[in-house]
Parts: structure tokens; C-alpha cells; sequence
């Protein structure tokens, strides 16, 4: 058992405002207050707890991104993880910037650093793509356990606990393998001062996807970025007829 | 019918009122106090009141036995110098210290906590900066990109009637003249600030509050704490409980800002306030609007007085163009917390006030993008504290050093963070600092403060603000400005008194009338609660609410019943709601700490100083971008 790679996205924090661009190419980021992806979280939280239970030997967090991330990846360092990998991606390159190429880096990646599990967290809540994590197991070939609510290690298989539509399915997978993270999986531990400090000086490398030989073109291209329509408000009525004489006014019925 | 029974008249019947109320929080009676009592029974709001207030400070853990066996040991670093508050003031001293250093090829350690997530997310100003003390800290600012991208080129001054506007000539001269100002998205600026600071070597903490001032055995100022993590909202220990660091300090420098929490607990600890007048406050609000660009004109500075205030309520408004690309507007209100009415909302007159016609058509087809609030100082010179005690001293708009009449506060706040590096730098770097005591103690600092352009320019216009205070309010103080300031240049020999504590000022409520405030139309004004949303504004939802009662009966019982509630109309995010209670009889006062935007207004109003403003869990509060 040896090491684990964590993927860790800055996105922007959940509590605040979206605006779109006025150009509609996309949203405002500039100045905005970005926080590392609520599930990233949790993730970072399991590898750091399989740690501690001396599953593993060493908890790797990876982003991909401009030089901003590194903020992240600290954060990373900060909740347990020992080093860090920067994989560098700006300007166009990182606007188009999609599931696909983020799972070909992490195959690449997981594939150069020997890893025995790669948890991510299952969406990113900018996108809610909920997609990084299948297809890195698919571009590897590795088994997947996703929407994880609970994951315990077993030898050379992971029991895994999923959450799904009709209740809870339990697994178990052998390793290397992929997990996703979901919301009851653990309450993440609070990233402290005195664990910032320490942060500096654990290591981020930095490379480019070029380094691992990964392709960034992007296949999908955006178009257009609106607000959602302004919601309008519900008519109430007192009375069954009421209702289907609206029902029949608007063309409904 | 109900019997009043004349013992209920009494002080002590009161007194044991009061008792009945604090036991009933204490053990949740389902019994009600028999009929004679009913009158002040109403006012104590029955005897199911659920608790409010859960935080240690009020409830100290080492009494409580939820926390037995909890390890609180804390992890500790030492310093050269701490610096809490990343804002103007306190980034200004950091990259002072770090230049000094440099220039005489000294080592030193500077640590800088900020309470926000990032610099410059707590910071909200209107704001036109005067560029004095930038082009002393960095004279080449332009080179190194400061976002200074709008000089002032018009400056309109007008006195507003409900339907009209009177121009008032902006001669040079007046405090209010910008001529060589820019107009600034503070937020902005102090993120520039901060990464000036950062690349000279300043350890920047953001998201880290300062919680707790530690003292050495002799009193002195040792450092600070910062804040605890992981207590759940009835004030237990979660299994994330960790505790806040301790920073060490040769000297530590409070620049929290207007009214900082930390900075009256030191009030108080060393008597910093003895020989000045209370401090003064006001509530400014402000919004950020994209505008249609055929009214866009950067440059243009409009203030306004008058209209929605009445003459003897202490305010204004703001309303600046930028220049930075898009046509944003950055506007609001200011309104003086000594006003009189409780039931007064600065947030419904900011929201009046852009339905003026003068204002509406610069506003129309425009989208309201940010918005956000924070007490300002308006005492001046009457009300500057000592600012120096062993181990500390206090920097940049918490003592207070804003220029109100100019409505300025940036350039002073920086400049009295450069004096305080100035006269620490060479204390902190000697081979024996010769200190009394464990903590530093500077008074240079005071002394070049005095002799520095800061006093001579609150010197001049301390006499503007109190002005205000005559038959004629805002009318007898042009009246002043123009006589004594613009001739006089603020050469009286008289210094003029304010009228004492904000909070003493209210009226109550069956002395004054209820104000008819308009609905918001969702196109030029808006409720409150989107409003709070715009801020971008959260806090972890599980720890103790971070606006402290003193005694939790003590809404209901005076600030209800006397003021009819002003903390519903006064705090600009909607912490404070009174709701019924669920029982039936009576209110009760609910708190929504999570909407807090750090304001900081409770604590200077109320009317009871009840509230006590502590500092919740760090990267908590708003989010404001280039406010």
C-alpha cells in the first residue's frame, strides 16, 4: 500500500453571487472569492484519515490550473496531504478546460506515480459535470467506487458504500481502483494557521500537460453563457374551476 | 381583565422581574406568571424563551462540562511584529517595516492575520483616494500597477428636495474638493497592497482571525490568538474542535478597522480613552451598478446631502463613476448613528434615495451588481484615543483618523501605519530595546502623529461635524464649514463637543413617528435580504452566534418594549429579526448571525450595549469584490 493521488479544483465559493460576463463568453472570476471544491474537500479528508489508519503511505494532491491553485493545493497540504503536484494550465487552454482532459491527466499522472487509489470528489460545483472521476477510471481501466458514503480498505480490495437513486449499494472492488467522494463520506477537518505554516514548506512540483504527454484539446465548445430565465411568480387560485379556466386560458388544456 | 397589582410598580418587583426572566432561560418553565403580573410579564415575553447567546466569551469553558478533558494547549510562533487587520492601515505598516528593513539590511519577521478569505474581501469604501500617502509609501505606484485607473474630473455637490436638486458651487478650498483624487475600488486597491506586501516578504495569514489579545505577566501586550475552530452553535466541542494559534510579538499593531473588537477590549484594559470624547459612528452603505453607457461618465464624483434625511439627521450620498472598462458606478449612503428615530433604516433611505430623480436617471436600465456596508468614524479629532501601550498600538480607522468633511480615511489610515512602522522599526531591530516592559512600548508613535499632516489636518476640520448639532442641523453646520473652514481654514479657537454615545441617542418609540418607507421596486431599490445575498456573505452554519448578548432577556425587555426594536432597521444584513414566540404570547429576538456582513453597527447602537461583537470563525463574512 503505498500512495494515494487526491485531485483538489478551485472554484468559486458557493455562497457567492455568479455574474455572467457581459460578452456572455462565460462567468466574472476576476476578484472573485474561489474556494476549493466543497467535495475536494471530503476527499482530501478520506485520503488523509486512510493515512492516519496507516493504510497508506503518502497522500499526493494534484490541480490543474493557473498559478492561483496553488492556494488550493496548500490548503491540501494544510488538512494532512505531504506533497503537492501543480499541473500548470492557463489562458484558453484552461477556459476549455473539461472532465476529459483533467481524467487524462490524472491517468497519466497515477500511472507515474504508482498509485494505489485516486479519489476525487464526485462534481465540481461549477460545472456538476460528475464525470472526472468515471472517466479516469475508464482511460486506466481501473475499477471505480463512486458516490462514496463510506470506504473501507480490505487487504487488496475497497468495500465501498455508494449512494444511489434507491438507497445505499455496497461494493467491493479490487485496487488500483477510483473513488468519488460524496457528502456523507466524512466532515472534512479545518485547514489551521499552524498547519498553513508547516504547508510552505512541503513540496508542489510543477508541470505542464505536455510533461505527460496529454493532449488538451477540447472537443466542446461554448457557445453562449446566459442567466437562467427570471422565474416568475405562481398564481394562486381559490377554486377547482378557477384552475381549469386558467389551466384552459393559457393553452394549456 | 388583569390585576395590576401595585407591588408590580415597585423597583424590587421589577428587580425580581428581571430574576424570574434569567432563571426561566436558565430551566424552560412551561408555567405562566399568574394574571397580576401581566404587565411586565409581557415585557419578559413569558417565560419560554429559548436561549440565545452560547459563546465562551459570555460562557467561559472552564466552567462549562461539556469542555472537561478537552486539550486547549496552543500551538505558538514568535514574531518581530504582528499586525492584525489586512486594510489600508495595517498592509502600510507591514510594507513599511519590510522596506525600512531592507533599506538597512535588517532581518525581520512581520505576520499579518486577516479575519477574510482573501485581502481586500472585507473591505468596502466609497472611495476617493487622495494619492498623499501612496506616493510616499511607493512613489512609483503607477509602475508597479496600482489600480488607480480614475482621476477625478467633475465633483458635484447638491443639496436634494424630494423632487428637486440645488447645485452648491464646489469652490476650492472646501474639504469636499477633489481635485487630484482618484476614484478607487478599495477592494482593489488593499488586494494590490497586499501583494506589495507579500512580495516583500510580509507571512500573510487571510482567514485567520485574530480572537484574542494575550498579555505578558506585566500587563504588556504579548500577541494575539486567533480564532478557535470547530465549536457547534449551543457552544459544545465538535470532533473538529481545534484550537487558534498563539502569535508572539515584540509589538503588536490593532488596525481592525472602525470600532475592531479587539480594540475595545484594549480601551478598557488600558484606559486608552480617558482624556477624549466618545467616538462618533456612521452606517455607510454602497452598491455597485453596471450603468447604460450613454450616462456613463468617469471621472465624475456627485455628492448629495439632504433628501430623504431630514436637517437634523447627520448624512449624505455618494455617487462616482469609473473608469475601468465597464460603465460601474459605485454609489450610497451614509447616515450618522447619532440619529434620534428608531425607526429609522439606513438601508430604506440608501434604497429612497436612488428613486430621486436626480440619481434615477443616471440608475435606469442599469443592474445592480454588489452591495455591502460598514460603520465609519466620524469623531475625528475630539475622539482620537491614546494610541500607544506596552506591547501594542493602534493603527489606521481604529482609533479613527478619518477626515470627515473631506470623507477621507484611506490616505490617514495608511499614513499612520507608515508612523507606527516608522517608530517601531528601530525598537524592534536593536541589540537591546531597553523596554520597561515585556511588550514594547512606543509613544514615538504618538509624538509623530502629532507632528505629522494627519493632526493638522483633523486639527482643521474637528470643528465641522459637531456644527451639525445646533437648531438648524445640517443647515447651521454649511453655515459653519463655510465661515470657519473655508475662510478660517479651522483657525477657531474653540473646539466643539459631539454629542456624546451613539447609543444614548434614541428617542423612544412612543415619541416619534413610524417612517413610511416606500416598497422596493426591484429595478432601482430591493429588499434586504437580496441585497444580503449580493454581498456574497456566509459564515459555517455550526458555531456559536458571533453577535454576543451580555443578558439575553434584555432585547425584549428594553430595546423592544423602549425602541420598538431598532436592531431590525438598523443592521444592513437582517441578523436581527424579532419573531413571536412559538408558544404564542410575546416576541422573541432571533438572531441570523450567518448573514453578518462585519459592520459592525449593533455594536455602536444599541441602545441597551447589550451586543457585543466578537469575531467569528476566520474566512467567514462578505465577499466583496473591489467594493
Amino acid at each position: 500500500m503505498s500512495r494515494v493521488l487526491v485531485g483538489v479544483k478551485r472554484v468559486i465559493d458557493y455562497a457567492v453571487k455568479i455574474r455572467v460576463k457581459p460578452d456572455h463568453s462565460g462567468v466574472v472570476t476576476d476578484g472573485v472569492k474561489h474556494s476549493m471544491n466543497p467535495f475536494c474537500e471530503i476527499a482530501v479528508e478520506e485520503a488523509v484519515k486512510l493515512k492516519e489508519k496507516k493504510f497508506i503511505k503518502e497522500v499526493v494532491a494534484v490541480s490543474c490550473g493557473p498559478t492561483q491553485v496553488t492556494e488550493t493545493i496548500r490548503t491540501a497540504l494544510a488538512m494532512g496531504c505531504d506533497r503537492g503536484i501543480h499541473v500548470e494550465v492557463s489562458g484558453k487552454d484552461y477556459e476549455a478546460m473539461g472532465p476529459l482532459q483533467i481524467a487524462k491527466i490524472f491517468a497519466a499522472l497515477a500511472k507515474k506515480e504508482e498509485a494505489s487509489l485516486v479519489i476525487l470528489g464526485k462534481q465540481a460545483i461549477d460545472d456538476d459535470c460528475n464525470q472526472t472521476g468515471q472517466m479516469t477510471a475508464a482511460l486506466l481501466d481501473w475499477p471505480q467506487g463512486t458516490f462514496a458514503s463510506e470506504v473501507t480498505i480490505d487487504g487488496e480490495k475497497v468495500k465501498v458504500v455508494r449512494e444511489i437513486d434507491g438507497g445505499l449499494e455496497t461494493i467491493k472492488i479490487s485496487m488500483p481502483a477510483v473513488l468519488t467522494a460524496d457528502l456523507r463520506l466524512n466532515t472534512p477537518r479545518y485547514a489551521t494557521l499552524p498547519n498553513i505554516m508547516k504547508a510552505k514548506k512541503k513540496k508542489i512540483a510543477n508541470m505542464k500537460p505536455a510533461d505527460l504527454g496529454v493532449d488538451m484539446v477540447s472537443r466542446v465548445e461554448v457557445l453562449r453563457v446566459d442567466e437562467p430565465p427570471t422565474r416568475l411568480a405562481g398564481v394562486k387560485v381559490e377554486t377547482v374551476d378557477d384552475l381549469v379556466a386558467k389551466l384552459k386560458a393559457n393553452g394549456t388544456i | 381583565i388583569f390585576l395590576a397589582s401595585p407591588s408590580a410598580l415597585t423597583g424590587s418587583a421589577l428587580f425580581f422581574a428581571a430574576q424570574r426572566c434569567i432563571r426561566a432561560l436558565k430551566t424552560v418553565q412551561a408555567e405562566h406568571a399568574p394574571p397580576q403580573h401581566y404587565t411586565w410579564r409581557r415585557n419578559c415575553s413569558s417565560a419560554v424563551m429559548p436561549r440565545i447567546t452560547s459563546h465562551y466569551t459570555i460562557f467561559p469553558r472552564d466552567k462549562d462540562p461539556r469542555w472537561e478533558g478537552v486539550e486547549m494547549e496552543r500551538f505558538a510562533d514568535e514574531a518581530d511584529v504582528v499586525i492584525v487587520g489586512g486594510g489600508p492601515a495595517g498592509l502600510s505598516a507591514a510594507i513599511r517595516l519590510k522596506q525600512l528593513a531592507k533599506e538597512q539590511e535588517k532581518e525581520l519577521r512581520v505576520c499579518l492575520v486577516e479575519k477574510a478569505s482573501q485581502i481586500g474581501a472585507h473591505t468596502l469604501s466609497g472611495a476617493c483616494l487622495e494619492p498623499s500617502a501612496l506616493n510616499e509609501l511607493f512613489p512609483d505606484w503607477k509602475e508597479r500597477g496600482a489600480p488607480l485607473n480614475t482621476p477625478v474630473t467633475e465633483d458635484l455637490f447638491s443639496i436634494l428636495t424630494e423632487k428637486y436638486r440645488i447645485p452648491v458651487p464646489m469652490l476650492p478650498g472646501l474639504p469636499m474638493n477633489n481635485h487630484g483624487n482618484y476614484i478607487v475600488r478599495l477592494g482593489h486597491f488593499v488586494h494590490w497592497l497586499g501583494e506589495q506586501a507579500e512580495e516583500l516578504g510580509v507571512e500573510i495569514y487571510p482567514g485567520y482571525a485574530a480572537a484574542e489579545v494575550l498579555f505578558h505577566e506585566d500587563g504588556s501586550v504579548k500577541g494575539i490568538a486567533t480564532n478557535d475552530v470547530g465549536i457547534a452553535k449551543d457552544g459544545s466541542p465538535k470532533d473538529v474542535f481545534e484550537r487558534g494559534m498563539e502569535l508572539h510579538a515584540k509589538v503588536t499593531l490593532f488596525g481592525e478597522g472602525c470600532h475592531g473588537h479587539l480594540a475595545k477590549q484594549l480601551y478598557r484594559q488600558f484606559n486608552l480613552r480617558e482624556n477624549c470624547e466618545p467616538q462618533t459612528y456612521a452606517i455607510g452603505l454602497k452598491e455597485l451598478w453596471v450603468i447604460d453607457e450613454k450616462k456613463w461618465r468617469p471621472g465624475r464624483v456627485e455628492h448629495s446631502v439632504g433628501w430623504p434625511l431630514n436637517r437634523n439627521t447627520y448624512g449624505g450620498s455618494f455617487l462616482y463613476h469609473l473608469n475601468e472598462g465597464e460603465p460601474l458606478v459605485a454609489l450610497g449612503f451614509v447616515v450618522g448613528l447619532d440619529y434620534t428615530n428608531p425607526y429609522l433604516s439606513p438601508f430604506r433611505e440608501f434604497q429612497r434615495w436612488k428613486h430621486h430623480p436626480f440619481v434615477a436617471k443616471t440608475l435606469e436600465g442599469g443592474d445592480r451588481i454588489a452591495y455591502g456596508a460598514r460603520a465609519l468614524n466620524e469623531g475625528g479629532y475630539q475622539c482620537l484615543p491614546k494610541v500607544t501601550f506596552p506591547g501594542g498600538m493602534l493603527i489606521g480607522c481604529s482609533p479613527g483618523f478619518m477626515n470627515v468633511p473631506k470623507i477621507k480615511g484611506t490616505h490617514t489610515a495608511m499614513k499612520s501605519g507608515m508612523l507606527a512602522a516608522e517608530a517601531i522599526f528601530p525598537k524592534v531591530t536593536a541589540e537591546d530595546p531597553a523596554s520597561e516592559t515585556a511588550g514594547l512600548h512606543i509613544p514615538e508613535y504618538e509624538d509623530n502623529l502629532k507632528k505629522s499632516w494627519i493632526w493638522k489636518e483633523l486639527y482643521a476640520v474637528r470643528n465641522i461635524r459637531p456644527s451639525f448639532h445646533n437648531y438648524f442641523g445640517l443647515y447651521g453646520g454649511m453655515v459653519y464649514t463655510g465661515v470657519f473652514y473655508w475662510i478660517l481654514r479651522g483657525k477657531e479657537p474653540w473646539t466643539l463637543k459631539h454629542a456624546g454615545l451613539d447609543s444614548a441617542q434614541l428617542k423612544p418609540a412612543k415619541e416619534c413617528t413610524p417612517i413610511e418607507y416606500p416598497k422596493p421596486d426591484g429595478k432601482l431599490s430591493f429588499d434586504l435580504l437580496s441585497s444580503v445575498a449580493l454581498s456574497g456573505t456566509n459564515h459555517e452554519g455550526d458555531q456559536p452566534p458571533h453577535l454576543t448578548l451580555k443578558d439575553d432577556s434584555i432585547p425584549v425587555a428594553n430595546n423592544l418594549a423602549i425602541y420598538d426594536g431598532p436592531e431590525q432597521r438598523f443592521c444592513p444584513a437582517g441578523v436581527y429579526e424579532y419573531v413571536p414566540l412559538e408558544t404564542g404570547e410575546g416576541m422573541r429576538l432571533q438572531i441570523n448571525a450567518q448573514n453578518c456582513v462585519h459592520c459592525k453597527t449593533c455594536d455602536i447602537k444599541d441602545p441597551s450595549q447589550n451586543i457585543n461583537w466578537v469575531v467569528p470563525e476566520g474566512s467567514g463574512g462578505p465577499a466583496y469584490n473591489g467594493l
